[in-house]
């Protein structure tokens, strides 16, 4: 009744010694993620402060064998970010959420060459996002638990913050989530808009899909087609960026309307010319899909 | 981060990567003091000066000159330095020309456009060229995109001789020049690799009446995220080329980009911070700046933030919208609170606070009694940020 992430799920948080990994953990173990165990390399069979209960490793390979571990959160700085998904998915992990922002885009180039060739039924989730929810059973990242709620619309977005906004907005109007998955912001990810929407639409708990996309690149006006070809459920959508000035990277690496290319009303219409409700402001999302499904 | 043309030759020189004989210069007499020892050190009278500003269509904006005597070029010098050259990048106030580029003329015999940058639908950073050397690519791109060679670049090997051979074939390139394109060719993918380039631009790329390949331009935009591999680009930042207060919100790694507007922003995330100037927009106000604090921040962060957005004077009210994962709400409110004990508070700020911590961000900012107007959501926030500037429909 979920997509990616559930009551199966045996997480590993790669960098868990660290204060946002440490701060994160607790958070997900409270809400009731399965967390199997912490590894950062040189701390094995140490203890973090508030997380003694979980058994931290040297290697992701230790993990998975003794733990059973089946998915990974990779909260390490930029620097050695790349290194550290490979080794989740080298011990064979099935699911890589990588949080970290800031990972170079030559490393990221590398990372999917990689997983592409060597692990293609790895899933990597980001880098540079808020993660993945399935709300009641399994919350791996960094998005505020308490405002999701188990229900049937898919949430998919570029965007960290806006992913809060929306889930908000749908569980103040009573809407729950089957799954919310944010895909990040940079230029180079593991997972993007169309293999969600895939995920999404074959999931029997999954009635309804919103996707939150923003200036730059072209994805949105590819899921828009992917939508348009495949697509049998309602789905809304919002752009971020409509004012943003052309050649300046909004915050996100990836958000840059360069060439004339990526700008927000472009997007707008390939979604609006797929049959997708477009909400005009962020305000108005939740009641955006609320009105599609009245 | 952006560097000037003359800094690109310079770093294209490491490489290995032809560049004409060319002398930067930061004042009129160094420029002039140039022209001799160019005009010697290339054999020719001709020489070209530069103007460098980080934007295209110098050009055509007056920012280019290629003279045949000493003269000639000295005028050009007095002409071009000082200028405001105003270009369609520039924006209509332009932008002031403090540095020159005095370079040798060359025999051209063709104009090539050369061009490299991550293809993001394929994750290969991909080599474009085309024989429409000189125009302006977009427009090549959308009138003729055949005229458009792509070559993308292999991961685990880098670029292939094979795949020169393949452009020199495209760019109609045969003999002695074909084999200086493939030479050309390592050496820039290498400069773009090992740099970590994120734009690489070459137009024109010439061939020489004597058989050379070389960049008679260069545009290198290198990936803010790996900057940290390359400490010594530091020094080639140019404070004249950009706005302080984004000088000043890289100190504190936060993303700042200042706009026209007098509402200032101070959102986290990305894309909430560019939906939060949106909706600013939709009920009739003008955003002043886009600004991310970014997830982790501290309290300290949070106030040089809040001291940056203050310091534009062109900000009359201030909006503040959180919704905190990563980051808290009483550690956004803590900077805000310590930012006006320091600074005070001149102009309207709402704030509007949701997500990790929420009730103890909104408590800490209650009992601070600061003057702060408390919005329910978004929406409500920026009708009560644009209200306060006396705009709105």
């Amino acid at each position: 009744m979920s997509v990616l992430v559930g009551f199966n799920t045996r997480l590993v948080v790669q960098g868990m010694s660290g204060s946002a990994g440490a701060f994160h953990a607790k958070q997900m173990v409270e809400y009731g993620t399965n967390v199997v165990a912490g590894v950062v390399p040189g701390k094995g069979g140490t203890k973090v402060a508030g997380l003694e209960q979980i058994p931290m490793y040297d290697t992701m390979v230790e993990a998975v064998k003794l733990r059973g571990a089946n998915a990974s959160v990779v909260y390490v700085p930029p620097p050695f970010a790349a290194d550290t998904i490979l080794e989740a998915a080298a011990a064979g992990i099935q699911l890589v959420v990588a949080i970290t922002e800031g990972i170079p885009v030559r490393d990221m180039v590398r990372v999917k060459y990689v997983l592409d060739r060597d692990y293609p039924d790895v899933v990597l989730i980001g880098p540079n996002c808020p993660g993945v929810i399935t709300p009641g059973q399994c919350k791996i990242g960094i998005m505020p638990g308490y405002i999701h709620k188990p229900g049937g619309v898919g949430v998919v977005s570029r965007s960290g913050t806006l992913t809060y906004e929306i889930v908000h907005q749908l569980t103040a109007l009573g809407l729950g989530q089957s799954t919310a998955i944010g895909i990040g912001g940079d230029p180079v990810k593991g997972t993007d808009f169309i293999d969600t929407l895939k995920w999404f639409n074959e999931d029997p708990g999954t009635s309804s899909i919103f996707m939150i996309g923003e200036i730059g690149g072209d994805s949105e006006e590819r899921a828009a087609q992917f939508v348009k070809d495949h697509v049998k459920k309602p789905v809304g959508a919002f752009i971020g960026g409509q004012t943003a000035p052309p050649g300046k990277r909004m915050g996100h690496a990836g958000a840059i309307i360069s060439g004339g290319k990526g700008a927000a009303s472009d997007k707008i219409a390939a979604l609006k010319a797929a049959g997708i409700a477009v909400a005009p402001t962020p305000a108005e999302m939740g009641t955006t899909l609320a009105k599609l499904l009245a | 981060m952006k560097i000037h043309e003359y800094q690109g030759k310079q770093l294209f020189q490491k490489y290995g990567v032809p560049v004409p004989i060319g002398i930067p210069a930061m004042s009129v007499e160094e420029a002039i003091a140039a022209i001799p020892k160019v005009q010697q050190q290339a054999g020719t009278d001709v020489v070209v000066v530069k103007a460098q500003i980080h934007a295209g269509g110098r050009g055509k904006g007056g920012g280019v000159k290629v003279t045949k005597t000493k003269a000639d070029a000295e005028a050009a010098v007095k002409q071009i330095f000082g200028m405001q050259l105003v270009t369609h990048q520039t924006g209509p106030e332009g932008k002031k020309v403090q540095r020159l580029l005095v370079e040798q003329g060359l025999p051209i015999e063709h104009e090539y456009y050369l061009g490299m940058l991550l293809d993001r639908t394929t994750a290969r950073v991909t080599v474009m060229a085309s024989t429409e050397g000189g125009m302006d690519i977009e427009e090549v791109a959308a009138k003729h995109p055949e005229k458009i060679i792509k070559e993308p670049i292999d991961p685990a090997t880098g670029w292939n001789d094979y795949q020169s051979r393949l452009l020199a074939k495209a760019l109609g390139m045969t003999g002695k020049v074909a084999g200086e394109l493939g030479k050309f060719m390592k050496a820039l993918t290498r400069c773009y690799e090992e740099m970590d380039c994120s734009l690489l631009e070459i137009n024109p790329l010439v061939t020489t009446k004597d058989g050379k390949v070389l960049a008679l331009d260069a545009k290198i935009n290198f990936d803010d995220n790996a900057l940290y591999r390359h400490p010594e680009l530091e020094e080639w930042r140019d404070p004249n080329e950009e706005d302080a207060q984004e000088i000043e919100a890289k100190k504190w790694d936060l993303s700042y980009i200042s706009l026209e507007g007098n509402i200032g922003c101070m959102v986290n995330g990305a894309g909430l911070a560019m939906s939060t100037m949106d909706i600013i927009k939709f009920y009739g106000g003008q955003p002043a700046n886009f600004l991310d604090v970014g997830g982790g921040a501290t309290a300290e962060k949070v106030t040089a933030a809040f001291k940056i957005i203050t310091s534009d004077p062109d900000v009359k009210a201030i909006f503040v919208n959180i919704f905190g994962g990563i980051m808290k709400c009483d550690t956004i409110a803590a900077g805000v609170i310590a930012a006006v004990k320091e600074v005070g508070l001149k102009v309207p700020l709402v704030v509007r606070l949701e997500g990790t911590n929420v009730e103890i961000g909104k408590k800490m900012l209650a009992e601070s009694k600061l003057n702060i107007v408390a919005a329910a959501d978004m929406a409500d926030g920026a009708k009560k940020v644009v209200a306060a500037v006396g705009g709105g429909k």
